[in-house]
């Protein structure tokens, strides 16, 4: 090799090593910039509103036009609803998904049936909160009730839980699929016993999504689970009973939906301060979730498979 | 006619599409014997292979005409049951595939998917399916373990346990040993000379040596057809086909 050519290499090199060094410090910047965006939003979000949460705060009706208004029954309602919506969701959205990715033939249904959910997982909530109105609340005569609105967020959130769980068990490795057969065992065993558990990572991850958005959303509420919650009686847990908290086919407020009224038409002097609390509380429910969720499924994935880490 | 041997092919054939991956093979397995399948890449060895316990069906678009023959029974008939077939026949694949379960899980699987819910019985055939697979003492203290956590090799003896968990009367095998290290190649090998005292194995393997050590039975395919097969001795040398001699001898060399 010539002098000039191991110069040129060099160069060469050296300029590859300078382009990784700076992209880098591109991405780091990046990523950087992205959890600082996140930081400064929840403790905006905290700093206005941890001051205002109180045991009082959390366990009392909330008031229309006085002051000191609380949020327990709104509080309640965003976890009941999350709990009947996710007992709709979690199996449709597995049944769909399982489908979609182990029976369905690739072909024109199928392909059909992808561009549906697609559709669906784009639609704007507040179309899906009208649709809800006229189905559910007005038709199958639900009124406004819990129950319309799970099915409504149901509505909102299965195109995301179908997809998630289609490439969930997509992502299993085929030679797992291989080793069943070879074993001579039946598909449904294969997909209940080999893949699901391997395709739980993924899955709990698509459940925090579609939980998220329960908690968040407002606009697919409004019309379906309404803006009022009647007086409850706290201790009468038969969901038979018109005032039981259990009761699904009453209407509820959630905390979501609560923020949106007091923002927008709060009557009580503290309106500003109500919303900056329940704002916080939202946030710090969203967070818990995710941990209990992701303990959760840790603990599932250990379970099922044995293993120490969930990879 | 000669009667058909226990377990043999009869002018098997097999598709991919339009496409004629195994051109009319007939070819019989003999009990208690080691037969190795060899050839260049793709002339279809895999295929032949996996069609034999109809793990091809499992393939889009593939199809088959020809005949399976199993003590007397047709396996490519479409009556057979395919489940009960493959708990006969069991297949071990070139890269090791152990469930995501512990140990203990992935060798009881399987039995106790065919009834056995005893937990003695079950511990029982965890014991024997380890030690057939020359497994049992490197990991009877840590069963509870993810089976992820084996090496490669163990990994791969681990599934030719599960695949003898189910009592199977012939085993497949793959390139078994092809993305394994030396040790564990030879493991592999000393199992195989073990387990062909009361099973039919029918292996694929690249390597010549290995074909020689440990096979009873040689067959040479190319481009989808049986050029020769014969005891391996006589294969290896003084094959009938000048191509054999060729694709042997430049594999040797
Ligand atoms: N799923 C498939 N779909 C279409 N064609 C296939 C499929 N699998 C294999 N073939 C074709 O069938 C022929 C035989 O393939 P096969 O995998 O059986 O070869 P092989 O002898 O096992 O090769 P190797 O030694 O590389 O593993 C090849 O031409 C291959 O392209
Ligand atoms: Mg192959």
């Amino acid at each position: 090799m010539t002098t000039q050519t191991q110069i040129l290499r060099s160069k060469a090199r050296k300029r590859a090593k300078t382009a990784d060094k700076v992209a880098t410090v591109v991405i780091i910047v990046f990523a950087l910039s992205i959890v600082a965006i996140l930081l400064g939003l929840i403790g905006f979000i905290m700093f206005r509103g941890l001051g205002h949460i109180s045991w009082h705060f959390l366990t009392s009706n909330p008031q229309t036009i006085r002051e000191g208004g609380g949020i327990g029954p709104p509080l309640f309602n965003s976890l009941y609803l999350l709990v009947l919506t996710m007992i709709i969701t979690i199996p449709l959205g597995l049944g769909g998904g399982i489908y979609m990715s182990e029976y369905a033939k690739p072909g024109k249904i199928t392909s059909f049936i992808r561009l549906v959910v697609e559709v669906l997982s784009s639609f704007p909530s507040i179309v899906i909160g009208l649709f809800g109105l006229l189905v559910f609340v007005n038709t199958f005569e639900l009124g406004f009730s819990l129950l319309a609105g799970a099915l409504a967020l149901t509505i909102f959130n299965l195109p995301l839980m179908v997809r998630i769980t289609e490439q969930a068990f997509a992502g299993v490795p085929r030679e797992q699929k291989e080793a069943g057969l070879a074993l001579g065992l039946s598909k449904w065993k294969i997909i209940t016993s080999i893949m699901l558990p391997v395709a739980i990572p993924s899955l709990v991850t698509g459940t925090i999504l579609a939980a998220g958005r329960v908690f968040g959303e407002a606009a697919a509420l409004l019309f379906t689970s309404g803006m009022t919650t009647p007086p409850l009686n706290f201790s009468d847990w038969n969901p038979l009973h018109p005032r039981s908290p259990l009761n699904p086919l009453r209407p509820a407020e959630t905390l979501a939906t609560h923020i949106w009224k007091v923002n927008s038409e709060g009557l009580a002097p503290d309106a500003i301060q109500i919303a900056a609390g329940a704002s916080a509380v939202l946030v710090i429910m969203v967070l818990l979730f995710n941990l209990f969720a992701r303990w959760g499924g840790r603990t599932l994935y250990r379970y099922m498979t044995a293993s120490k880490r969930m990879n | 006619m000669v009667m058909p041997m226990p377990f043999s092919t009869e002018d098997l054939s097999i598709y991919y599409g339009e496409f004629q991956a195994i051109k009319n093979i007939s070819m019989g397995f003999p009990a208690a014997s080691v037969t190795a399948l060899i050839g260049p890449s793709g002339c279809g060895k895999s295929t032949f292979l996996r069609s034999l316990n109809r793990m091809n069906d499992e393939i889009a678009g593939s199809r088959s005409t020809g005949h399976i023959w199993m003590d007397g029974i047709d396996l490519t008939a479409s009556g057979t049951d395919v489940i009960k077939l493959r708990q006969r026949i069991g297949m071990v694949w070139q890269r090791p595939n152990p469930f995501y379960k512990s140990i203990y899980e992935n060798i009881a699987f399987g039995p106790r998917y065919y009834g056995i819910k005893n937990r003695k019985q079950l511990d029982e055939i965890v014991e024997t399916s380890l030690r057939r697979a020359a497994l049992w003492d490197e990991v009877k203290d840590r069963l509870k373990e993810s089976a992820l956590a084996l090496s490669g090799g163990q990994q791969q003896r681990l599934c030719i346990a599960r695949a003898l968990s189910v009592n199977p009367q012939i085993l497949l095998l793959d390139e078994p040993a092809s993305a394994l290290d030396p040790v564990s190649t030879g493991k592999i090998e000393e199992l195989i000379t073990e387990l062909k005292k009361d099973l039919r194995i029918v292996i694929v393997t690249h390597n010549m040596q290995q074909a020689a050590r440990v096979s009873d039975y040689t067959a040479y395919f190319y481009l989808g057809t049986l050029v020769e097969h014969g005891e391996t001795d006589q294969i290896f040398t003084n094959p009938e086909k000048n191509s054999t001699q060729e694709y042997i001898m430049g594999r040797f060399g």
